[in-house]
């Protein structure tokens, strides 16, 4: 699968030009028109999305200021809040949805569901759904690019809460000792599931970003706005130079706020799955901090910051939000309409 | 051709031999290739062979990661009761990503660990605890019992495109038996009759093949002819091996190192009840008593199976008629 030739999908330039600015407000648009569809999909259709879906809304300058940097054939490991990462590699979103919907159609033909998307083809290898585990198989594309020199890096993203596992502590070590040729970005959107980050992260109890873990391993660490897709992209370009030089790991901290819930309410059959209002609001009875984040929404921020620098004006906006939404409802009636898998299908792919 | 080795050298035979054959396998573990004077480092060069910190979760992780994206890893991880502390990797993620990812990706790791050592390492050294890998899909279990069976299965594990624990016995450490020469791969999932015999099948697994071998031959003393299979890999199985032997002898005696409940003897008793009905009319399983392993030499001898607890339990299946009334 990897190639020896990794040439540039988005070269950088000094200063962002306007395609590429728009480029990335497309993708951000992709993502949170698909998060909040799927969203939608629980109160719409009701028993199509089984088990536990976690949404990425929030992470979307994260997401794609980060992979803006990405040359491509670079791999790309997420944890198992998974969605926004494909859609940025290119992956058709009809077959992202139907694997969601557990379809024939999907792109794990039904086996894998909404945490555990995976497109090899597209260098975006699979998710692990159990917090933090996947850091070490990220890592281990990043030795896979070393042995093979391939000059691929590895993009290894994963959330706070994940950075208190002891997979994470493990392999960045072992990343740090190796030199490796990754990029660890540990998206802080505040909440572990339904914890908040303050009462389990010891560098915030201390009032530290977390990037200070990096101190641990003597790895370059950053914390970056992460609601702010050209700042990520800064201090992600830097991180990535580093690890395509040879110079091993850095962790980067995008600070963010998860914008929905941890994941769909977990419900007993025959009761339908249903999202739940935020952590914030349903758990802490902290409405004034949701209402602040949501203020900060990356999407909405940065599009009104691309019409006054007159990148975009409202008709291209509009087009390009038109365009994502068309993209997504195309996703929605393929995955409707798409097989479920004849259950005898369920032993295949046990063994190679 | 062969040659006579030791099961140790046998395995490391066949690391070299297919990191020499393919140069997409590597090697890295615990204390292990620590200076330049290692011979593996001086072989294959430091982007191949690698020592890694006590961490086995990043060693396996770093393993099921490289293996995804084009690597053939062999982690070595000395004692299999260190996976203990990795088992999400074990159980959980390698055998999982192929199936969740819809067949896309693979995952082809080796994961190298010898087992029940039995020479007063006490509780958390000595134990057994195959079984526990054995029944998950997706993974393969190994356990080789000669010098040939442990070079040709490390071979067809490395191959193999999917996740496989290779659990050596510590106490075959110094074993010696011939290996052949040159490329040898025994296939995963095919069971090899060590001794024929007629009149009960003992079906023995890893260092218990050798104390079955050795009750076989104080048994043909006294005139009775007792088989033994070793199934070579607990998953996949080869039960029908197994059941064929059964059904011709119509009495078994299982011989397993683990605990009763949590032994590959369990399932294997399992199997044979539901294949060899009615063809069975006794069966016995000898396994570790239900304690952990003690330190002390005698409390340790008296809780691992033995050579005359397997010679008692086959005379107690011979006390049977061959076949079910």
């Amino acid at each position: 699968m990897p190639q020896k030739t990794a040439k540039k999908s988005a070269p950088r330039k000094a200063k962002t030009d306007t395609n590429q600015l728009r480029w990335m407000y497309t993708q951000m648009v992709r993502i949170r028109e698909f998060e909040e569809t799927v969203k939608r999909v629980f109160i719409e259709h009701p028993g199509v999305i089984r088990g536990h879906s976690h949404l990425g809304d929030g992470a979307e300058a994260s997401i794609v200021g980060a992979l803006y940097t990405r040359h491509d054939t670079d791999f790309v490991m997420p944890s198992y809040r998974c969605h926004g990462y494909p859609i940025v590699l290119g992956t058709p979103l009809r077959n992202m949805m139907a694997e969601i919907f557990g379809r024939r159609d999907g792109l794990c033909h039904g086996f894998g569901g909404s945490m555990h998307l995976a497109d090899p083809a597209r260098y975006f290898p699979g998710t692990s759904g159990i917090i933090g585990q996947s850091i070490a198989h990220a890592t281990g594309a990043a030795l896979t690019a070393q042995v093979k020199k391939s000059s691929q890096i590895v993009y290894c993203f994963f959330g706070d809460g994940a950075s208190k596992q002891g997979a994470f502590f493990e392999s960045l070590n072992m990343a740090a000792v190796w030199k490796l040729p990754i990029v660890y970005i540990l998206e802080n959107n505040q909440y572990q599931a339904y914890t908040h980050f303050s009462l389990e992260d010891a560098n915030a109890v201390a009032g530290d970003p977390l990037s200070k873990k990096a101190e641990a391993f003597s790895i370059p660490g950053a914390t970056v706005d992460g609601t702010d897709p050209e700042a990520v992209r800064k201090v992600v370009a830097k991180a990535a130079d580093r690890a395509r030089a040879g110079d091993g790991p850095s962790l980067v901290e995008t600070k963010f706020y998860r914008l929905s819930a941890h994941g769909n309410v977990i419900t007993v059959p025959p009761l339908p799955t249903q999202f739940p209002e935020h952590e914030a609001v349903a758990v802490y009875g902290n409405r004034k901090e949701f209402e602040q984040w949501h203020a900060k929404d990356p999407v909405k921020r940065f599009r009104a910051r691309l019409l006054k620098d007159r990148v975009l004006t409202e008709a291209s906006a509009k087009q390009i939000e038109a365009a994502a939404r068309a993209e997504v409802e195309d996703a929605v009636q393929f995955a409707l309409t798409s097989p479920l898998p004849a259950p005898e299908e369920a032993l295949q792919y046990v063994y190679a | 051709m062969g040659k006579e080795m030791m099961y140790a050298d046998a395995i490391a035979a066949a690391i070299i031999e297919e990191m020499q054959r393919d140069p997409n396998v590597v090697f890295y573990g615990q204390n292990m290739a620590m200076t330049e004077r290692d011979p593996m480092l001086k072989k294959f060069g430091k982007e191949r062979v690698r020592i890694a910190p006590i961490s086995e979760t990043a060693e396996i992780g770093i393993g099921i990661g490289a293996a995804m994206t084009g690597l053939r890893p062999i982690v070595e991880l000395w004692m299999s009761e260190f996976m203990l502390v990795a088992f999400d990797q074990v159980i959980n993620e390698a055998p999982r990503l192929r199936y969740m990812s819809g067949g896309q990706v693979s995952v082809p790791l080796v994961l190298k660990a010898g087992y029940g050592f039995c020479a007063g390492w006490a509780g958390q050294h000595s134990n057994c605890i195959y079984h526990t890998m054995m029944g998950i899909p997706g993974l393969k279990v190994v356990v080789p019992s000669t010098p040939a069976d442990a070079k040709g299965l490390m071979v067809a594990a490395i191959r193999d495109d999917n996740p496989v624990v290779y659990l050596h016995s510590y106490m075959l450490t110094l074993e010696k038996g011939e290996v052949p020469e040159g490329e040898y791969v025994v296939p995963l999932g095919v069971a090899d009759i060590k001794r024929n015999g007629t009149d009960v099948t003992i079906v023995a697994i890893g260092w218990m093949v050798k104390k079955a071998l050795a009750a076989a031959e104080r048994l043909a003393e006294e005139g009775i002819s007792a088989g033994v299979v070793d199934p070579r890999t607990l998953a996949p199985l080869d039960v029908a091996t197994i059941v064929d032997s059964v059904k011709k002898t119509g009495r078994v005696v299982l011989v397993d190192q683990a605990p009763r409940h949590s032994s590959a003897a369990a399932v294997i008793a399992g199997e044979i009840a539901e294949h060899a009905v009615g063809c069975v009319n006794a069966l016995r399983m000898v396994t570790a008593l239900d304690a952990p392993i003690p330190y002390s030499e005698p409390l340790e001898n008296y809780v691992v199976p033995h050579e005359d607890k397997i010679v008692e339990a086959v005379k107690a299946v011979m006390a049977h008629d061959a076949v079910a009334a």
